[in-house]
């Protein structure tokens, strides 16, 4: 009896409810939507048809002749072109190589420090971040000021130690620009992983650390045996976004050597390669082509998609492991 | 006094070398910047014989950084209030609505933390020119408001997560609209991860080069970023100059930085732990 009664009632209440659920999702859509029309108008949609665009060629600003594959072909096969694309693409990749040696490998070394406790490691903590709040085109001005042949500190005090040969124009130089401009690079960043991996090796329980300890595991052991396998998980995050990041970069090649990388193209990457394709104009043209330009987007996007992929599934892994 | 463990020693040994040069770099920009040409290259790295101050007035009046620094306050304070205001927004309603389609939206704002939105300027800059915004600091703003988003919903979504939910069921029961428990319970609680968003957001949008570049020539419109790349080419030889205005444009954010330190370090490296 009872439970014949129970039957309407409750489905009258699942009804008030259903309609109650129905009445907010409409108020919940309705504050999703302002946010989803910015973000889809400006920035996935825009995005989506740069891609497009890598289709069509076109005077000035207004790709809009069909070409379908032509762009794609002068950027890989057009002599000009292919060794300017593939000279900045693995201009890239050198420059990341050195943000994960120097920036990442400096920000583990002290983000291990740091995680000691010791005394003023707060203020430390603070210093190692301030360049990560500078504009890139303030410090690699700044950078540029110092390293400067003449009058620069740098070379200034190599010659006060008696370096003086050491001593030569460092953005002048097609051998050394690029590892340059990587390690001013690195200098400005390496506050982001220091955090990310302190934060990380905070959040290590300690009974695990004291544990291994009286174990008798050396300090050396407890790092790479329980340590780096416990940050794996950060130290994928930092990586990605370290690949993200120097595919971007832009303002650090514009501010210390020119939109071209000079001398020679040393230090063009993808981003400034891009830049002069499709806004500024690229040499023996010196017309903005904005179709081929949409085409190197679109090569870059394709390496971030692969590069995101392969950590995606890495990560995975090694939350199943 | 403690005795100092040899490891203690060297450890402060390394991050010591390393703020030297850190700080090294910064030290002579701000030192320089008040020295008068000549006794930069006299001594470049001692404390200023003489204090002038001419290289902040030449950019401030001449180099017309009176505008370039109004229109960046304009369009960073702008972009940060809109980001906040739309993401808060979103992040409720992310955070309460439990469905396929609030999983998909989310899913889709985080996608935008890993593309770069440079990668679409060739079709923002049309839509900018389709506009008529070229040649406008407004054209800024939307591209800013958009390319935040992804990280204000991220945050803002999983701190209002941690709200617990009986307190909204509560005020709903209560006949409070979705609005008011927004606005007044919801909104009054995540003030801290406002905080961080704000900060998160603040530094690219204000030290931002790659879209001023391309969408801004007139002098009018230029924002601070702009302005440091054409007084560097135009100061080559004045040292004293180009360092007042490097000096000028790193500053607000320097500041604002040494003074909420923590929250920015909180800030920028929100999630990325957890993730």
């Amino acid at each position: 009896m009872e439970q014949a009664n129970a039957v309407p009632l409750q489905s009258s209440r699942a009804e008030r409810r259903a309609s109650f659920q129905a009445q907010r999702v409409r108020a919940w859509i309705l504050f999703l939507l302002p946010a989803l029309v910015v973000y889809i108008a400006f920035m996935a949609w825009p995005l989506l048809n740069s891609l497009r665009l890598s289709f069509f060629t076109g005077s000035g600003y207004t790709p809009d002749h069909f070409v379908g594959f032509d762009n794609y072909r002068t950027l890989f096969t057009e002599p000009y072109y292919r060794d300017r694309f593939f000279n900045a693409l693995g201009n890239t990749f050198v420059f990341f190589a050195i943000h994960m040696l120097v920036q990442n490998t400096l920000g583990l070394l002290f983000a291990t420090l740091l995680a000691t406790g010791l005394r003023g490691h707060n203020t430390y903590r603070t210093i190692i971040f301030i360049p990560a709040t500078l504009a890139v085109l303030v410090t690699g001005f700044l950078w540029r000021l110092i390293l400067n042949p003449q009058w620069g500190a740098i070379n200034f005090g190599l010659k006060a130690v008696g370096l003086g040969a050491w001593a030569r124009p460092w953005l002048g130089d097609p051998q050394v620009v690029l590892i340059v401009i990587s390690l001013v690079s690195s200098w400005q960043w390496v506050g982001l992983p220091t955090m990310m991996l302190l934060a990380g090796l905070l959040a290590i329980p300690d009974e695990l650390l004291e544990a291994a300890r009286i174990d008798g595991a050396s300090a050396w052991h407890v790092f790479w045996r329980i340590k780096i396998p416990l940050l794996a998980p950060v130290i994928g995050i930092v990586s990605i976004l370290t690949f993200v990041g120097n595919f971007n970069a832009f303002d650090v090649v514009f501010a210390m050597t020119g939109p071209r990388g000079d001398p020679k193209y040393a230090a063009d990457l993808i981003a400034s390669f891009f830049y002069r394709t499709a806004i500024a104009g690229e040499h023996p043209v010196a017309r903005p082509d904005m179709g081929l330009g949409a085409a190197v987007a679109t090569c870059t996007f394709f390496i971030l998609l692969a590069g995101v992929s392969l950590w995606l599934v890495f990560n995975r892994r090694n939350a199943e492991a | 006094m403690r005795k100092l463990s040899a490891t203690t020693v060297a450890t402060h040994a390394v991050l010591l070398a390393w703020c030297l040069v850190v700080l090294f770099p910064i030290y002579t920009m701000v030192i320089n910047s008040v020295k008068p040409r000549l006794d930069i290259f006299k001594s470049p790295f001692g404390l200023p014989k003489t204090i002038t101050f001419e290289g902040y007035t030449n950019a401030w009046s001449a180099g017309r950084f009176d505008i370039y620094f109004r229109n960046s306050l304009f369009i960073t304070l702008v972009s940060l209030t809109l980001v906040l205001f739309l993401g808060s927004l979103a992040a409720y309603a992310l955070a309460s609505w439990n469905s396929r389609w609030s999983r998909l939206a989310y899913i889709f704002f985080i996608a935008g933390l890993m593309i770069p939105i440079r990668l679409g300027t060739i079709n923002l800059f049309q839509i900018i020119q389709r506009l008529g915004l070229t040649d406008n600091v407004l054209s800024l703003l939307p591209v800013y408001v958009a390319m935040s988003l992804p990280i204000a919903t991220f945050v803002l979504t999983e701190f209002i997560r941690g709200v617990p939910g009986e307190l909204r069921d509560a005020a709903y029961v209560d006949g409070a609209s979705e609005w008011r428990i927004y606005a007044s319970v919801i909104m009054p609680l995540v003030r801290p991860a406002l905080a961080t968003v704000a900060i998160f957001n603040l530094i690219p949008i204000w030290n931002d080069l790659w879209f001023p570049l391309i969408f801004i020539r007139e002098e009018s419109q230029r924002t601070v970023m702009l302005g440091v790349t054409l007084l560097f080419g135009q100061y080559q030889t004045n040292w004293t100059n180009i360092l007042a205005v490097l000096t000028l444009s790193a500053l607000p954010l320097l500041v604002l930085y040494l003074l909420f330190a923590k929250q920015f370090i909180k800030g920028l490296t929100a999630g990325a732990v957890k993730g």
